[in-house]
């Protein structure tokens, strides 16, 4: 039992770090390009920039779902 | 990092922190988590107008997240979700227009403060008393989620004001303008408040319709998908939303959401209500923080 949460808890560990790395990079590229445009489609075009700012955040979040179960599976070696 | 949007320099490893941290609590209780979020946001300068729309856009992503494991554990009604969609938007555009008052009357931060510390407080205290007295009465090693409040429950059941719904994924059947009153309450406290409201819903969802928790838990993330996609989309063309901090926020609410989600599973109900009752207080007292220290109200 204590080997498997021990086994558990690295590989959360691993899976923070190497998503720390993915998630800077995220910062550095995605955001960095998509800022001024996203200032300049709010303070003009407010419903393109509510469905756009919908459909980023729902788009953001299944890929980062799947980023981190795909992590998990990985260092687990094994399904959930 | 400076956000251009809402014009503020926030750190992005504080915003994946707090998202981390709302993201554990939410994908636990079935809560947007606007109690941390909107004043933690308050506490690095934002203003309220913005923590209420950027926190709400946060939230549908760490909700998508959260109910996708839910439904993986078996633990969401769609049937009851999609109704109350339909009540908690309605809801959620009467309190935006109501914020939009207070902003017009120029005392939107006093207001919402005040109102948030009460409904918080009031939460804490109700829940507090219904899950220890529904543990002390509980028979030992049972798994059935047993409510103290179940006697008022079944009163409301018994309402039988047509069209009745039967919702065979939680065992209930009550009547469809109960669950749009429960559902219009947790909207109008959304849109007011900011959040999805799973702080009224989910709480209602088990003492008013009579939903299982874990259901509760899980049927509430998957309708605040719906309702708070409505609310940023409402807000974001008031000006109300910053997108980059709640893409920023929602790095982190992507781990902690899975985690909460996953942990739901090692416990019983009234446990968990019980483990709810500090966060609402939190909320509050971080609200009396700010008012008290009259950082940028």
């Amino acid at each position: 039992m204590k080997k498997e949460t021990a086994k558990t808890l690295r590989a959360f560990s691993i899976e923070l770090v190497v998503y720390a790395v993915l998630v800077v990079a995220y910062f550095f590229l995605v955001l960095h390009f998509l800022g001024g445009w996203l200032h300049s489609l709010e303070a003009h075009h407010r419903y393109s920039y509510a469905t756009v700012a919908i459909l980023l955040i729902i788009g953001q979040a299944v890929l980062l779902e799947s980023v981190t179960t795909f992590l998990l599976r990985m260092l687990r070696g094994r399904s959930e | 990092m400076f956000f251009p949007i809402s014009g503020a320099h926030i750190s992005p490893i504080y915003l994946a922190l707090v998202g981390f941290l709302i993201g554990i609590l939410g994908g636990f209780f079935g809560v947007g988590g606007s109690f941390i979020a909107g004043p933690a946001l308050r506490a690095v300068g934002l203003d309220w107008n913005f923590a209420v729309g950027t926190d709400l856009a946060h939230i549908v992503g760490k909700s998508v997240v959260a109910a996708k494991r839910h439904r993986a554990l078996g633990n969401v009604d769609l049937k009851l979700g999609l109704i109350m969609a339909i009540g908690t938007i309605g809801g959620a555009e009467v309190g935006a227009q109501l914020i939009q008052l207070l902003k017009r009357a120029g005392n939107v931060n006093l207001v919402v403060s005040v109102v948030s510390i009460v409904v918080y407080v009031s939460i804490s205290s109700f829940m507090i008393w219904e899950s220890r007295k529904s543990l002390a009465s509980a028979r030992p090693n049972t798994k059935r989620d047993h409510s103290a409040f179940s006697h008022v429950t079944r009163a409301i059941q018994g309402f039988k004001l047509a069209p009745m719904i039967h919702l065979p994924a939680s065992g209930v059947r009550v009547s469809f303008w109960i669950i749009l009153v429960v559902a219009f309450v947790g909207g109008l406290f959304s849109g007011f408040l900011g959040g999805g409201a799973g702080y009224i819903r989910m709480p209602s969802m088990v003492y008013v319709l009579g939903i299982p928790t874990h259901l509760a838990v899980g049927t509430d993330l998957f309708e605040i998908i719906i309702s708070a996609s409505y609310g940023t989309f409402s807000h974001a063309i008031k000006g109300n939303v910053d997108i980059l901090i709640a893409l920023v926020m929602n790095t982190g609410a992507a781990v902690g959401a899975q985690i909460g989600a996953i942990s739901t599973q090692y416990f019983a109900g009234p446990k968990i209500r019980l483990a709810f009752v500090p966060l609402p207080l939190i909320g509050a007292a971080i609200v009396i923080y700010t008012l008290m220290s009259g950082h940028k109200l």
